[in-house]
């Protein structure tokens, strides 16, 4: 039963983390790229959802609609409302990478020909988002706990379950807790060992932020 | 019929209140090859970005085979993709290898097909000496590998003139060689090329013209010969000397 709730779980991480991902990646862009009007939304955007507690945003998302008349499901607004947290803190992430390139970089592909629009997606972003990974790992193990939140507005997810097994046998519930942490100890070392992975499979000689290291050591 | 393949018209261009460029003037026909020197900070640079627009200039015209690089409403992104720059610093493409760097350009901005650009690639990595280096990415190159890369892909776009800025200041001696002789090959097959450089053995060896400029204009131009020998104003003589003897290479 437990096992079973850890998949939503993980439904939610990877769903909020897609709209994270994306979200920050345009915030980011656009802080560095977007010149006036549009760097200073992305920057109050970024402002907005880092500062805003994601149990109130959950809330607000999850209630808000009802006040006017509109419903939206428990897994869509833990999706919406612990995305649009992360999204703030990933597209700093971003803004970090994009920036520590050079600006050569962009000046050769513009001076190819290429379109700010096409430099950003075939230049920039290749780079930035590969040296983002060390980072964007942080973030993923934070919000890999923050699927717990979804909890509050009804989610099946897993703390709710143990809290369920708890009501019903209380001498379980101790047992049913300690699951629940061991359940998250293996999800965030399988969830860094493959951005390990995939660090290392996207790994171009040159093109990295790890210091220094004698040859052979790594 | 005899318009010129540039046109270049008035430039002026401020930073703060530094006027690094004040009205240069100067014409480029097909083939030729022209070499701007000058102490630095005096504008040779910002000069060849303003050429294709990497650096707008406040005033003044550019014109590309009678179209009007400077115009507001220029297609711009063409533009720049029919004139090649190749960067001090070389500035590849870190995350692409040799063939990537040089095939970017054909298939991202003229949509060539994949094939196509990379034996486009090829063809032009082969050109510069670097066939056997195509699946190598940039940190694994020496800086004259790198530059030789840089050219070609800049020749990998068809260019019609290519602008070379300090293209061999930033190369250890013993490197500087192998770009200048893929630089002096160009210019020999009739590639047309501005090239910001101090290396007088190039300019003597291929330019048609050399253009000194000081302070933000142009003080003198004329091909090498007359340049060397007889120039018309003390400064362009006394610079020439200093840079002979600098880079200790009076003919080639």
């Amino acid at each position: 039963m437990l096992l079973k709730a850890a998949l939503l779980n993980v439904e939610l991480l990877l769903s909020l983390l897609a709209v994270g991902f994306v979200v920050g990646t345009i915030v980011a862009v656009l802080q560095v790229y977007g010149g006036r009007v549009l760097g200073v939304l992305a920057f109050v955007f970024e402002w907005v959802f880092r500062s805003i507690p994601p149990l109130v945003l959950l809330f607000l998302v999850y209630f808000g609609p009802e006040r006017f008349g509109l419903s939206i499901s428990r897994f869509l607004s833990a999706t919406i409302a612990l995305g649009l947290c992360s999204s703030g803190y990933q597209s700093q992430i971003f803004r970090g990478a994009i920036q520590s390139i050079s600006s050569g970089q962009m000046m050769a592909a513009r001076a190819l020909g290429m379109s700010r629009t096409c430099a950003i997606a075939s230049v920039i972003l290749p780079q930035a988002l590969r040296l983002s990974i060390p980072g964007w790992s942080n973030e993923f193990s934070g919000v890999m706990k923050d699927t717990t939140l979804a909890y509050v507005v009804g989610y099946n997810e897993l703390l709710r379950s143990a809290r369920a097994i708890m009501d019903r046998h209380y001498d379980a519930a101790m047992l049913s807790f300690l699951t629940v942490a061991i359940i998250f100890l293996v999800l965030t070392y399988t969830g860094n060992r493959a951005l390990g992975w995939l660090e290392e499979r996207t790994r171009i000689p040159g093109l990295q932020v790890a210091g220094w290291s004698e040859e052979g050591h790594s | 019929m005899n318009t010129p393949l540039l046109k270049v018209e008035d430039i002026h261009k401020r930073y703060g209140n530094e006027e690094v460029l004040r009205g240069v003037s100067f014409e480029v026909n097909r083939g030729e090859t022209k070499v701007f020197i000058g102490p630095s900070g005096t504008g040779k640079s910002t000069l060849l970005r303003c050429v294709n627009q990497l650096t707008p200039p406040d005033k003044g015209q550019v014109f590309l085979e009678g179209t009007e690089v400077t115009h507001h409403k220029s297609d711009i992104n063409r533009l720049r993709a029919s004139i090649g720059f190749v960067f001090q610093d070389f500035n590849l493409f870190a995350h692409l290898t040799a063939m990537q760097n040089v095939s970017i350009g054909p298939s991202k901005v003229t949509r060539m097909h994949k094939e196509q650009a990379q034996a486009r690639a090829l063809a032009e990595l082969e050109r510069v000496g670097l066939g056997d280096k195509a699946n190598a990415y940039p940190a694994q190159l020496s800086g004259g590998q790198q530059q030789r890369v840089s050219i070609a892909r800049a020749l990998a776009m068809d260019p019609k003139l290519i602008l070379f800025d300090e293209p061999t200041s930033a190369l250890d001696p013993e490197l500087i060689g192998e770009v200048l002789e893929v630089m002096i090959e160009l210019a020999r097959e009739g590639m047309t090329m501005l090239c910001v450089t101090h290396e007088m053995g190039f300019a003597r060896s291929v330019a048609n013209e050399i253009i000194f400029m000081e302070h933000g204009v142009i003080v003198e131009q004329g091909p090498p010969q007359q340049m060397f020998t007889n120039p018309q104003h003390q400064r362009t003589g006394e610079f020439l000397r200093k840079i002979s003897e600098l880079y200790g290479e009076t003919e080639k």
